[in-house]
């Protein structure tokens, strides 16, 4: 039961910057994603609100009291770790004992809590089983039974379902969210899969080189991103980007793609020079009319829907389309864009235009 | 083809290894072999020429090597008739004896110095490996260097020097500065060997200890230490080989009170020489302690093998 505030929070190590000042809240109960590539500085950003790396400045509130270089133990945060940690020389019973016994809990009321804990896990028929011959998932479950056991203000977690295989992945994320669901506590959790993040995430953080690029709802992150990095790393297949050079002014509703008006909400910022039209593949549809046209490179059938590669005079573009409309390989269409889901981008600086469409999220992301 | 097996060797080559080893362990243990035989030899029997195979076993170089005697004129030997066995063995020499040697005090100063020396050096081995595998340590490269670098000289090289400081410093001959001497010596094989022990523990472990609610030292006891047990176990079996054999120092520095069993056993006299049998008798035991020891440990030693086949 906590919120957490990270502002303006740097780490160092030596030369080398792992995060650059960073902002963003977690309210209490929020099931919290920090996403992005590997190495952009999320396990960083993660192990400085748990207490394991001390900021190089800047603060972490937690329920308003700053904690940003007290040692762990005095913060209450439990860890899940990418590979589990579980204490090879101890059986399941006593890993999840452990943090109890740390608190100087009486022996008769660890030994209900950990039973208590291993029922909510299903994991009470493997308590007294040696923690190395565990399948990943029970490992997984023992790692997390070792964070929830002691009841803590918050929940640190990272990547804790890189290490199972792809087809269990799914089961377990779905038991962790109905863990949290049930128990409400405000978790952080650690991805470089954008999808497990929209899946799973009450809000997103979006890191990129050290860098916040976004924080959100993860349906403000994929309708609203605020950077080209956003909307090409979030989504699959990722948003397109076409390139063009012009001028946009305030209160413009249209722009020029290769001497065609082509509709974009109403832009709120003027800029000009190098340019980026952004449009999710979903949010075009083709039809033999149309001036702004495109050759199809390629269709790939993915059941309902199908994605349609075009070439077209600002670069190559894929549509999501419903996979009983037929596209042949060679065919010239029309495109039409969903003007009001088309995000303009600064070329310069990767920057999206501030328009009607995400005034709201902009402005205080 | 069906006989072929990627996983499992072939009969033949099985054979083959078994016998090398068997060949081998032979050849090393034969000399082990003949030192603990000659112990049981008659004087006459351990310097006959062809060597003895064939004896007659006797207690003789066990009882020289326990006991100090003395030669006594043929009244006196008339009028105390032998009271044991012991005394049976050395009336064949027209002796008697007349007390304890000092094979067991020296014995006792091995087993004082040798296991102290590896206790000190595994305990403060063990805080610096962690110390360095962990921390941020300023030079850290330059300091591990340098204390590799205690042991690359020859111990007569640094004898002189050490034994003048010894004796300004009151520590020659004492049990305190022979322990201080082999842990110096032996400290930069624990802090090596340790140091990558330790970095084979994933750091997650303590990390999750700090987690629970452990202190850094609480993390370190509790969870690093049971996991480099396998490292200890077997560091402290090359610090105390090496205090235990040790030759050079405890011939310079040692001839009294603290003088260790090596520099002691070849100068066990015996009539017309060195008795022979009592120096064998007296290796022999000198060699039980590191075997037990060795077999103590020898479960952690596997144990270390076959985990460090599996983990990853
Ligand atoms: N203890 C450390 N010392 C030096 N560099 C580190 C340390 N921990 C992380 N880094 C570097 O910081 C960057 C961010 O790391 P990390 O936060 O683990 O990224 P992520 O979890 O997003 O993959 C990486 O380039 C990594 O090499
Ligand atoms: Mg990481």
């Amino acid at each position: 039961m906590a919120q957490i505030q990270i502002k303006n929070v740097r780490k160092e190590f030596g030369d080398f910057v792992a995060v650059k000042e960073s902002s963003f809240t977690i309210e209490d109960g929020e099931f919290f994603m920090l996403l992005g590539p590997s190495g952009c500085g999320k396990t960083t950003t993660l192990r400085m609100i748990a207490g394991l790396e001390l900021p190089t400045s800047g603060e972490i509130y937690l329920d308003g009291e700053e904690i940003g270089q007290r040692p762990p133990s005095e913060r209450d945060i439990a860890f899940v770790f990418q590979m589990f940690a579980l204490y090879p020389h101890m059986n399941v019973r006593k890993n999840l004992s452990y943090p109890l016994v740390s608190q100087g809990m009486p022996r008769a009321q660890v030994k209900a809590k950990v039973e208590e804990v291993a029922a909510i896990l299903g994991i009470t028929d493997i308590l007294n089983r040696p923690v190395g011959g565990l399948s990943g998932g029970d490992r997984q479950r023992v790692a997390l039974g070792r964070a929830i056991v002691r009841d803590p203000k918050a929940f640190m977690m990272d990547e804790p379902l890189g290490a199972l295989d792809a087809e269990f992945r799914e089961h377990m994320a779905e038991e962790l969210r109905a863990l949290h669901d049930r128990m409400n506590a405000t978790t952080v959790y650690v991805t470089h899969d954008q999808l497990e993040a929209m899946q799973m995430g009450d809000k997103i953080v979006v890191m990129n080189n050290a860098v916040v690029e976004q924080f959100g709802t993860p349906q403000e992150i994929y309708d609203k991103p605020a950077t080209m990095f956003v909307a090409d790393f979030i989504g699959s297949p990722s948003m397109n980007f076409l390139n063009f050079d012009g001028v946009v002014s305030e209160g413009e509703t249209s722009v020029a793609l290769n001497g065609h008006p082509i509709a974009v909400p109403r832009q709120m910022q003027g800029s000009s020079g190098s340019l980026v039209f952004g449009v999710r593949p979903e949010h075009i549809s083709l039809s033999d009319a149309g001036d702004y046209r495109g050759e199809v490179l390629a269709t790939e059938y993915l059941g309902t829907t199908q994605i349609v590669t075009l070439d077209t005079p600002n670069g190559e573009v894929k549509a999501r389309i419903d996979s009983t409309q037929v596209a042949k390989v060679g065919e010239k269409v029309g495109l039409n864009f969903e003007a009001p889901k088309v995000t303009l981008f600064d070329a310069s600086n990767g920057l999206a235009l501030l328009s009607e469409l995400n005034q709201g999220v902009l402005s205080h992301g | 083809m069906s006989s072929f097996s990627v996983t499992e060797p072939s009969k033949r080559s099985k054979w083959f290894a078994g016998t090398l080893v068997i060949l081998y362990a032979l050849i090393t243990m034969i000399p082990l072999a003949w030192i603990m035989l000659t112990g049981f030899k008659s004087p006459a029997d351990a310097i006959s020429y062809p060597p003895k195979v064939v004896f007659e076993p006797t207690l003789e170089g066990y009882v020289n090597l326990f006991t100090q005697r003395t030669r006594q004129t043929q009244e006196y030997l008339d009028a105390n008739p032998p009271e044991n066995w012991r005394d049976e063995i050395v009336r064949q020499y027209d002796m008697v004896i007349v007390g304890p040697s000092k094979f067991g005090e020296r014995f006792l100063n091995s087993v004082i110095i040798g296991f102290g020396s590896t206790f000190l050096s595994i305990f403060l081995g063990t805080l610096a490996a962690y110390a360095f595998s962990r921390f941020k340590i300023p030079l850290a490269d330059d300091l591990l260097f340098f204390i590799l670098s205690t042991r690359m000289m020859p111990p007569i090289a640094v004898a002189i020097p050490i034994f003048l400081m010894y004796r300004q410093l009151g520590l020659s001959d004492t049990h305190l500065g022979m322990i201080l001497l082999y842990t110096a010596v032996n400290i930069s094989l624990a802090v090596w060997l340790l140091k990558g022990f330790i970095d084979e523990i994933p750091r997650e472990y303590e990390e999750a200890a700090l987690i629970d609610g452990y202190t850094r030292f609480q993390a370190f006891y509790k969870v690093v230490l049971p996991q480099a047990a396998t490292g200890i176990a077997s560091t402290a079996i090359f610090c105390l080989i090496f205090a235990w054999n040790e030759y050079a120092f405890a011939v310079l520095l040692t001839s009294g009170t603290a003088q260790t069993a090596p520099p002691f056993i070849p100068t066990i006299i015996g009539v017309g020489g060195l008795d022979w049998p009592a120096v064998a008798a007296g290796a022999t035991i000198f060699l039980i302690p590191v075997m037990i020891f060795t077999i103590l440990l020898r479960k952690h030693l596997l144990r270390g093998i076959t985990f460090g086949a599996v983990r990853k």
